[in-house]
């Protein structure tokens, strides 16, 4: 059976749209009581302008699953890091070519290019299409691509 | 951390009746959050101004998500300011129906962007203070703050690096974009001393980062005199007011617009 967390877990990334929200680590907690759900989520940065329409899209999804009474809190701390980012959500990142973060224990020096593997790669900008990204170029095949900022 | 301070809400004096005759150090957990969420609030608006008129497409995204990251600081810190007032008063009244004398905010964040080599001088003072300020408020008894903090704290080493490496190359570039760079300098310095009014334990470290990148840029650091003073009593640059009727004209022609 289908429960409330994984249909919450399920919900694609608005701007990530490879991975669920579950695969970045981004949902904290569900708590069922009868019909009535409460959804615990933390933003991936602080101005996030994704995060309002990650709360209609776990509301609409609990909707179509049959819960009626829903309600999405945020919670900040502890700070989301990228490191919370599944296995499995690394992979889909890297198959949708975006590379997936560093760690944030170690120091990353290079991001591997999701398209070719190689790790001759330079960074046109620390600043990308959405909050969470950078841009990156492959010195190898030549193809630019987006890479999740380690945070 | 700057001694004894009183947490907000029941009780709590209106705006008006706070402006002067405060010694160093003293403020409310309302008045913090309030401060600090106008510092945000006004550098994202200033940062915005540059969207479509960076020197390439990767600078305008990068100044547009630096902005981004001030703006999502700014609207925790002032909901969390409007809650401690206890007036009913939630971000968006606090943004966009305060006039300037209403504002907390330091000086140095409404002053006009002026070229490019003023708004990196600008950033990199605003950001080197910010992360050291965010990173001393993680550990902050105020579980709220501390939350707002440990969040922005990491945004804001993206500003201290992006601002850095303009500084560098700006500053150790061609004799045009060093004379620059070098004005710019100057011309922002004397706003500074402004954001150690409230954390004068920040000065010291803040001082050693931008020695730091002030060296690798070949630059001078700016020597200490003029201090212009008055943004955390309201007291405010033409330039604010300028900037609020650009930010505040929409919500004040329609009340409770949204798109």
């Amino acid at each position: 059976m289908v429960t409330a967390a994984d249909v919450v877990r399920a919900v694609p990334d608005p701007e990530l749209r490879a991975v669920t929200i579950g695969d970045l680590g981004i949902v904290r907690a569900v708590d069922t009581d009868g019909s009535r759900v409460s959804v615990t989520i933390t933003p991936t940065y602080s101005g996030c302008p994704a995060m309002d329409a990650i709360r209609a899209d776990i509301a609409s999804a609990l909707r179509e699953a049959g819960f009626s009474d829903i309600s999405v809190n945020t919670v900040l701390s502890p700070a989301w890091s990228t490191d919370w980012i599944t296995d499995a959500g690394r992979s889909k990142l890297a198959e949708a070519g975006i590379a997936p973060p560093g760690r944030t224990v170690s120091l990353t020096l290079t991001m591997r290019c999701p398209r070719c593997g190689s790790a001759d790669t330079e960074e046109l900008s620390r600043f990308g299409s959405t909050a969470c990204k950078s841009l990156w170029r492959c010195r190898s095949c030549s193809e630019p691509f987006d890479a999740v900022k380690t945070l | 951390m700057t001694g004894p301070e009183r947490s907000g809400g029941a009780g709590h004096q209106g705006l008006s009746s706070q402006a002067g005759g405060r010694s160093g150090g003293r403020m409310t957990t309302f008045e913090k959050a309030l401060g600090l969420g106008d510092d945000a609030l006004i550098a994202a608006q200033r940062l915005a101004e540059w969207c479509s008129r960076a020197p390439d497409m990767e600078e305008d995204i990068a100044l547009a998500n630096i902005a981004l990251d001030q703006l999502g600081a700014a609207r925790l810190l002032l909901t969390y300011a409007g809650e401690l007032e206890g007036r009913g008063r939630g971000e968006d009244e606090l943004a966009f129906l305060r006039d300037d004398r209403e504002f907390r905010n330091v000086q140095l964040v409404e002053l006009a962007n002026g070229d490019f080599a003023v708004t990196m001088a600008k950033l990199l003072l605003l950001s080197v203070y910010q992360r050291l300020l965010y990173e001393s408020l993680a550990s902050s008894s105020d579980e709220r703050l501390a939350g707002i903090a440990g969040k922005a704290r990491k945004e804001s080493a993206y500003h201290v690096d992006h601002a850095s490496l303009w500084v560098v190359r700006l500053g150790d570039g061609t004799e045009e974009s060093r004379r620059r760079m070098r004005t710019a300098l100057d011309a922002v310095w004397p706003y500074s001393h402004e954001l150690f009014e409230w954390y004068p334990e920040l000065r010291a470290p803040w001082l050693s980062v931008i020695d730091e990148v002030l060296t690798e840029a070949g630059l001078a650091r700016p020597a200490d005199g003029w201090a212009p003073t008055g943004g955390r009593s309201g007291v405010h640059t033409e330039a604010l007011s300028r900037l609020l009727a650009d930010m505040q004209v929409l919500h004040r022609a329609h009340p409770g617009v949204t798109w």
